[in-house]
């Protein structure tokens, strides 16, 4: 069985690390939150201008003045900061962030990121996934495997207008865990159920499969 | 103290024309100037460039500016919450230009600090970086962006005073304090203006010398985009 958006998020979360400042991008990342492990000291940063974001506020206690980067109401965590896009940047392009979490449309092989723009159909803007890519340590991207239209968007090239070169280390889609290994995907667990072969073809880009798989566990 | 205020907003606006290029603070509908763009509506003013994180919603915000097409180009890094916008950029009515969010707010900041330029790592090898220069520092590859030139920046802070020196709250700080100086004329709008020395010196975060007008807004709606909420 593939993996739920929330369960590709709760294998997310388990790359989170204790003392780990991190940027969630909208959509599926964002709901890592939900699942990291309570025993451990995690900040979020979120670009619009916040460090220590907590969850969504209680009814009627929402705050026009308090939004996340998906311009979600939030609350703010004892010990959080606020501060103007400018210094936001300053944390992300200084590598202050120790891990960021985005969407994509499209990954290739050698870690190009395709997921602001799709030409003549839909443009929505880059936001500030163009300096987290270009400056992250550590990216992790969580996508589904293949579009609406069951197209792989694991590819050996990216095809539609690129958000970051060279940048992907890691990738979780509702079928497995990838890392991007000498221009390739190296297949690192696979999503309950799911066969290698299912894997492979759904995967346009080339695949390195070694040993045995073991299934994701949570 | 130098005395900032203006009487309300159509004394702040004085000065605007058509064809002219504004800053806008405000990060989705967080910390907008409402009352600036109300009166740019009003005014009618046409072929602006708006440089501003986002367009609006279609009927607030910037979108009040693209329904009546006063917008001949944007500026932004994230349009996705307007359907007008898109309709109008895709049919080719409106000149965007699209550029990643730290490089915008890095623009302002150069405006507002007398730099010229910069260069960072964003946009490298994407169409971000066509036609710019290229240049590898420490092993690793950068382009070259341009502190942006405007005539007005219009922002909104919580607190003021008749000095000119701002207080923000929370999220809605945002793109504000680094518009502030990066145009010619600054003009700040606030929810609360006191005489100067009622605020703490300590707390301001932008001073006075960064703003030329400031006036007390006459109301916020202050919507909320995405209202998300968890049970008590």
């Amino acid at each position: 069985m593939s993996l739920s958006k929330e369960q590709i998020a709760q294998r997310i979360a388990k790359e989170v690390k204790d003392g780990y400042y991190v940027n969630l991008g909208i959509g599926i990342p964002t709901l890592v939150a939900n699942f990291v492990r309570n025993d451990i000291e995690v900040e979020f940063q979120s670009e619009n201008g916040i460090l220590g974001m907590g969850p969504f506020p209680f009814e009627g206690e929402e705050d026009p003045d308090l939004i996340n980067a998906g311009k979600q109401t939030i609350t703010a965590l004892p010990g959080a900061s606020f501060f103007d896009s400018a210094m936001s940047f300053s944390m992300i392009r200084g590598q202050h962030v120790d891990l960021t979490i985005l969407g994509a449309m499209e990954v290739a092989q050698n870690g190009d990121i395709a997921n602001w723009k799709i030409p003549g159909k839909m443009v929505k803007g880059m936001g500030g996934a163009m300096d987290l890519v270009a400056s992250a340590e550590n990216i992790i991207v969580a996508m589904m495997h293949t579009n609406r239209a069951g197209d792989s968007k694991l590819l050996k090239a990216c095809s539609l207008p690129l958000t970051g070169v060279n940048c992907v280390k890691k990738i979780v889609t509702d079928l497995c865990v990838l890392e991007i290994v000498d221009n390739q995907f190296k297949l690192l667990e696979r999503a309950p159920g799911v066969t290698v072969e299912q894997i492979k073809e759904a995967t346009e880009g080339d695949l390195i499969v070694e040993g045995t798989i073991p299934e994701i566990v949570f | 103290m130098i005395n900032k205020t203006v009487a309300n907003v159509s004394e702040a606006c004085e000065g605007i024309a058509d064809g002219m290029t504004f800053m806008l603070g405000g990060f989705g509908l967080s910390g907008i100037p409402e009352n600036a763009i109300a009166e740019l509506v009003k005014r009618g003013v046409k072929n602006v460039t708006c440089i501003s994180n986002n367009a609006g919603v279609d009927d607030f915000g910037l979108g009040l500016l693209l329904q009546k097409r006063q917008i001949k180009k944007m500026i932004s890094s994230y349009v996705g919450e307007n359907a007008e916008f898109e309709r109008q950029m895709l049919s080719g009515e409106l000149e965007v230009e699209l550029i990643p969010q730290g490089t915008l707010a890095q623009r302002c900041q150069a405006a507002q600090s007398g730099i010229p330029g910069f260069y960072t790592p964003a946009g490298y090898g994407t169409e971000v970086a066509e036609g710019k220069e290229a240049r590898e520092f420490n092993g690793k590859m950068h382009i070259l962006e341009h502190a942006f030139k405007a005539d007005f920046a219009f922002v909104k802070a919580w607190k003021g005073d008749t000095a000119g020196n701002l207080i923000f709250k929370g999220t809605a700080r945002n793109f504000n304090p680094n518009m502030c100086g990066a145009a010619t004329i600054t003009v700040a709008e606030v929810e609360e203006l006191v005489p100067a020395g009622t605020l703490d010196p300590n707390h301001i975060h932008i001073p006075g010398i960064f703003v030329q007008r400031i006036f007390q807004g006459e109301r916020y709606e202050k919507r909320i985009e995405q209202r998300t909420v968890r049970k008590k």
